[in-house]
């Protein structure tokens, strides 16, 4: 089967890649690592939250609600977790309630079949009023999930660093985007998924419930932005504010069609956007340019434009996304 | 009865979040019809009350009247909010930067220069998106988020006021603000006029037409003759500029200054005014009174009734909701309304 985007990737970038971090790295190791491992740290969460995107898409369901399921979902996740103080129960809470905003995105473009970009931003606003409205102060958590240390692997010089001393949803994460990949391309879910999205009514003549499949795709993948949302509070961060992602679910719709809608090409995606942020930051730390601190945080906004700027028009995403679905009828 | 079905969605809507923002108050023990009274009387009976108001409608309206001509030219402008800050940051500098003129030519040129750059943030949306196909949802968020910071490292650098502590420009001169007429802000009235000259040019002129024929069917549109590339970024161009027109009214009829904190989420309540407005540019305007006088009283009902003010925010999404939502035309067995539909493919259009 024929497996888009990383068979067209020519292998000479790759080389390239490893060739200048090789040279990065006998110039400045400690830079690089820095570099390397807040690539992963910044460009996780991005990853992440586009395959929230992309599980929608592929369905035929364009979610910009993602910012509000990462924004309910770390809310929850933190909430739950200082007043139970108990990580996992903070955990589930954000998985459990990213899932109710994927379902309530469903319930809105699948049954009520509601515009799809107004239904998202429902989901937005209605999470940015209830985790404003029931936020409170001075409450913390007991710890954040701490870093496991694969024996062995993380002994290895700039790998071992960069992949194999994270956070638990950090290995969580980056293998089900790995398992979504292979799904996707590789299962029969996926090939129904695929169909949905691309053309739903034939996809309902061979036999496939496009609504229970619709349902299903959009609750997990609310479930999956939970995970995020964990990710973020309870792993990277370990506090909550308002207002708290920051955009991070726009900016992985962005990485989503950068990545042409498959989950390994938007993984190198958001680590490309993670990379750019840790280089601004080690550039400052390391006093070498001298960034006012607006511009640094303005560009992974900036990068968003760009990149859609080169790469929209020339890849197409699966074609019944935004529409809504109605069954013929006999 | 086309009438009526008009005022019935969005007026259940409101009660329905009322009445769950006071189911709310009573779980965190507060007194709801204290905390409403407060709210309203201090809003629309006190003189202090109206000012406030007033002068929050004014930047609501006209962001709620930049979201309606996208819709109405099937473009979901969420960038009301950063082409306001633009235009508001750009009227306080020729505000305070511009001197020696008489105020009859100082006013407009600033309310100019505001409309001048929030136009130039519309447009790069609409540029996007018309030769690009980039969706302005992603593109208007974006830079949301990028005016909004080039406007604090303004604010906090080159045009900072010298010797401040925060994050502001200098006071605008007197010759640049804009008083009230027998207690009504000046700026308020240009808003109705504006809410009067976007319905006029929607019901008479063929660039409303042209607006139009666009949103509903670009296909069509093309087939007619119409430039739906360059309409598209007009649009966009016309949405930016009434929105950085209301940032600017609002620097000088307000605020007095810029300063990045004050003019936080009127751009997000534009977009719920214009929804809950259904898109009609005249019901823009009791809309943006109602939301004014919740947004500039909302703090009275922390001290009259320990409600926190941001009880209006979640008080709003829940109007946004119920009226955008086809959950009431549903129970009352309405005809369905024609909904707005805005979407469009992320990668090509």
């Amino acid at each position: 089967m024929k497996t888009p985007a990383l068979r067209s990737k020519k292998p000479i970038y790759i080389y390239l890649v490893i060739f200048a971090i090789a040279v990065s790295y006998s110039l400045n190791s400690v830079s690089t690592v820095a570099v390397a491992a807040s690539s992963i740290t910044f460009g996780l969460p991005l990853a992440m939250a586009a395959m929230v995107g992309i599980m929608c898409e592929r369905t035929g369901v364009v979610n910009i609600g993602i910012e509000g399921t990462l924004l309910t979902s770390s809310f929850f996740g933190f909430f739950v977790a200082a007043l139970s103080q108990n990580l996992l129960w903070g955990l589930l809470a954000a998985i459990a309630s990213g899932a109710v905003t994927g379902l309530l995105l469903a319930l809105l473009t699948v049954s009520w079949k509601m515009d799809q970009i107004i239904a998202g931003t429902i989901v937005n606003i209605l999470a940015t009023g209830l985790t404003s409205f029931f936020y409170k102060q001075g409450y913390s958590l007991p710890a954040i999930f701490p870093r496991w240390s694969i024996p062995g692997l993380s002994d290895i010089p700039f790998l071992g660093r960069v992949f194999f001393q994270s956070g638990p949803i950090t290995y969580f994460g980056l293998f089900l985007i790995f398992v979504l990949y292979i799904a996707i391309y590789h299962t029969p879910w996926g090939l129904r998924t695929r169909a949905v999205g691309e053309y739903p009514s034939s996809a309902e003549t061979s036999g496939i419930s496009v609504r229970k499949l619709k349902y299903t795709n959009v609750i997990i993948a609310g479930a999956f932005g939970g995970l995020t949302g964990a990710y973020l509070t309870l792993e990277l961060v370990g506090s909550f504010d308002r207002g708290f992602s920051a955009g991070k679910g726009f900016t992985a719709l962005a990485i989503m069609i950068f990545g042409r809608w498959n989950p390994i090409g938007a993984l190198l995606a958001a680590i490309f956007f993670g990379f750019a942020q840790a280089l601004a930051n080690q550039l400052m730390i390391d006093g070498l340019v001298n960034i006012p601190g607006p511009f640094i945080n303005m560009l992974p906004y900036v990068l968003t434009i760009v990149v859609l700027a080169f790469s929209a028009g020339k890849v197409r995403g699966p074609a019944a996304a935004g529409q809504p679905y109605e069954r013929e009828q006999a | 009865m086309k009438y009526v079905r008009a005022w019935i969605t969005p007026l259940i809507a409101l009660l329905i979040a009322f009445s769950i923002g006071a189911i709310l108050m009573i779980t965190q023990g507060s007194d709801p019809i204290r905390a409403y009274q407060s709210l309203f009387t201090t809003a629309f009976t006190t003189q202090e009350g109206l000012a406030k108001t007033f002068g929050k409608a004014t930047p609501l309206a006209i962001s709620g009247l930049a979201v309606v001509i996208g819709l109405r030219a099937g473009l979901f402008n969420i960038g009301a909010q950063g082409q306001l800050i633009s235009g508001a940051l750009a009227a306080a500098w020729a505000g305070y930067a511009i001197t020696g003129l008489p105020m009859i030519a100082h006013v407009p040129l600033c309310l100019l220069i505001g409309a001048l750059f929030g136009s130039l943030v519309g447009y790069i949306a609409g540029a996007l998106k018309a030769y690009r196909g980039i969706h302005e949802v992603i593109t208007t968020i974006m830079l949301n988020s990028i005016v909004l910071q080039l406007a604090e490292y303004l604010s906090n650098g080159p045009l900072k006021e010298e010797g401040s502590i925060i994050a502001r420009t200098p006071d605008i001169l007197d010759s640049a603000k804009i008083g009230t007429v027998s207690g009504l802000p000046i700026g308020f009235l240009l808003s109705g006029l504006l809410a009067l000259g976007v319905w006029w040019i929607f019901k008479k002129t063929t660039t409303g037409f042209r607006f139009e024929t666009v949103g509903k069917n670009k296909n069509a549109a093309w087939y007619a003759g119409i430039a739906v590339k360059r309409n598209t970024v007009f649009a966009m161009v016309a949405c930016g500029a009434l929105a950085g027109f209301g940032g600017a009214v609002e620097t000088l009829g307000v605020v007095g200054k810029f300063e990045p904190a004050f003019n936080q989420g009127l751009g997000f309540d534009g977009i719920t005014i214009a929804l809950l407005a259904r898109a009609n540019p005249l019901a823009v305007i009791p809309g943006a009174i109602l939301f004014g006088g919740m947004r500039g009283a909302g703090p009275t009902m922390q001290f009259s009734a320990g409600v926190s003010p941001e009880i209006i925010d979640l008080i709003l999404a829940i109007v946004l909701f119920f009226v955008t939502a086809p959950i009431i035309s549903r129970v009352l067995k309405l005809k369905s309304d024609s909904n707005t539909q805005v979407t469009s493919g992320w990668g090509s259009n």
